[in-house]
């Protein structure tokens, strides 16, 4: 099921809050299952020693990966045709994220209905970790 | 990058859904995704991105026979020098000793990926440029395009992501 094009106006939002205190073995999950074991992310003599950074952070794919479970559950799921973000601001163990779509389009496009949203993540301190935009079809 | 060979299976996509927090069954149950308008197990939306696993030549992947640049008996197999004199100062720590970080990612969908499917997957450098930050010094930016084709030729998925080298360590 997707959204229907008749009940969306220009300005309408969906948020979730997607994680509640990031933890640093979710990190590590996200290392195992998507392949990229980048010792900043899971390595604190590395990330402190040689990095510089005061302890690990998140893969940027990880908040973007949460960020999309909040667009799904948005527009359903197939609906995407189009997801892209910037990683404004690096995501710590111990974060809470709130994810949020915004309408900002809907328009006809190859023959169908689709809605254009405005993304951003933010975290406990309501600052921008994730901006982006995306693109799903409409009912 | 060049994958060849991205085979999509059903457990590694139940792992990544895992990974992310997504518990929605469209990513693991096959009788709950036959009877949805989807009609299958999907991937979810960033998965194309573990195609990493099937890169031979990965640098984010520890592997057999070579030296690792995260710790190990010191702080980094591969800059035991650097590791010694630069725990001291923030002098000599770019922030960037793992190659950057990851500033853009964009995905088109022509369809969802779904198990069964086997992808290749071809990188080609896009554009490049410098910005000047507060927090990190200079930015330089690179820009990739990945195509990912099913066992069709199909063109299925087009990733744009742009990584960025910072002069120093972005200030918190």
């Amino acid at each position: 099921m997707g959204l229907n094009s008749n009940d969306l106006t220009i300005g309408d939002s969906y948020s979730e809050v997607i994680v509640d205190d990031l933890t640093r073995t979710q990190i590590v999950q996200y290392a195992g299952a998507s392949g990229d074991y980048n010792p900043v992310h899971s390595d604190e003599k590395f990330v402190t020693e040689v990095a510089g950074y005061p302890t690990v952070f998140a893969h940027g794919m990880l908040t973007m990966g949460m960020t999309g479970r909040m667009l799904t559950n948005y527009v359903g799921d197939g609906r995407l045709t189009y997801y892209g973000v910037r990683f404004v601001n690096q995501v710590w163990p111990g974060d809470t994220l709130t994810a949020r779509a915004e309408v900002a389009a809907v328009r006809e496009e190859d023959g169908g209905t689709v809605v254009d949203l405005t993304i951003s993540t933010t975290n406990q301190d309501e600052k921008f970790v994730l901006t982006g935009n995306a693109t799903a079809r409409l009912d | 990058m060049a994958v060849e060979r991205f085979p999509v299976e059903a457990s590694h996509i139940l792992m990544f859904a895992r990974s992310i927090g997504d518990s929605n069954p469209i990513y693991a149950d096959q009788a709950h995704a036959e009877a949805t308008e989807v009609g299958s197990i999907i991937a979810p939306p960033t998965f194309a991105q573990a195609s990493a696993q099937f890169d031979p030549d990965y640098f984010l992947r520890p592997k057999d026979g070579q030296k690792w640049f995260g710790s190990g008996a010191t702080a980094s197999g591969t800059l035991i020098k650097e590791t010694a004199e630069s725990s001291k100062g923030d002098d000599k720590k770019s922030g960037s000793s793992a190659g950057g970080l990851h500033a853009e990612q964009h995905f088109t969908y022509h369809r969802h990926l779904k198990p069964g499917d086997v992808l290749s997957a071809e990188t080609k450098p896009g554009e490049s440029w410098e910005k000047e930050s507060k927090r990190a010094g200079v930015l330089k930016f690179n820009e990739s395009i990945t195509e990912y084709r099913d066992q069709d030729g199909e063109l299925v998925v087009t990733a744009r992501s742009v990584g960025v080298v910072t002069e120093k360590v972005i200030e918190q």
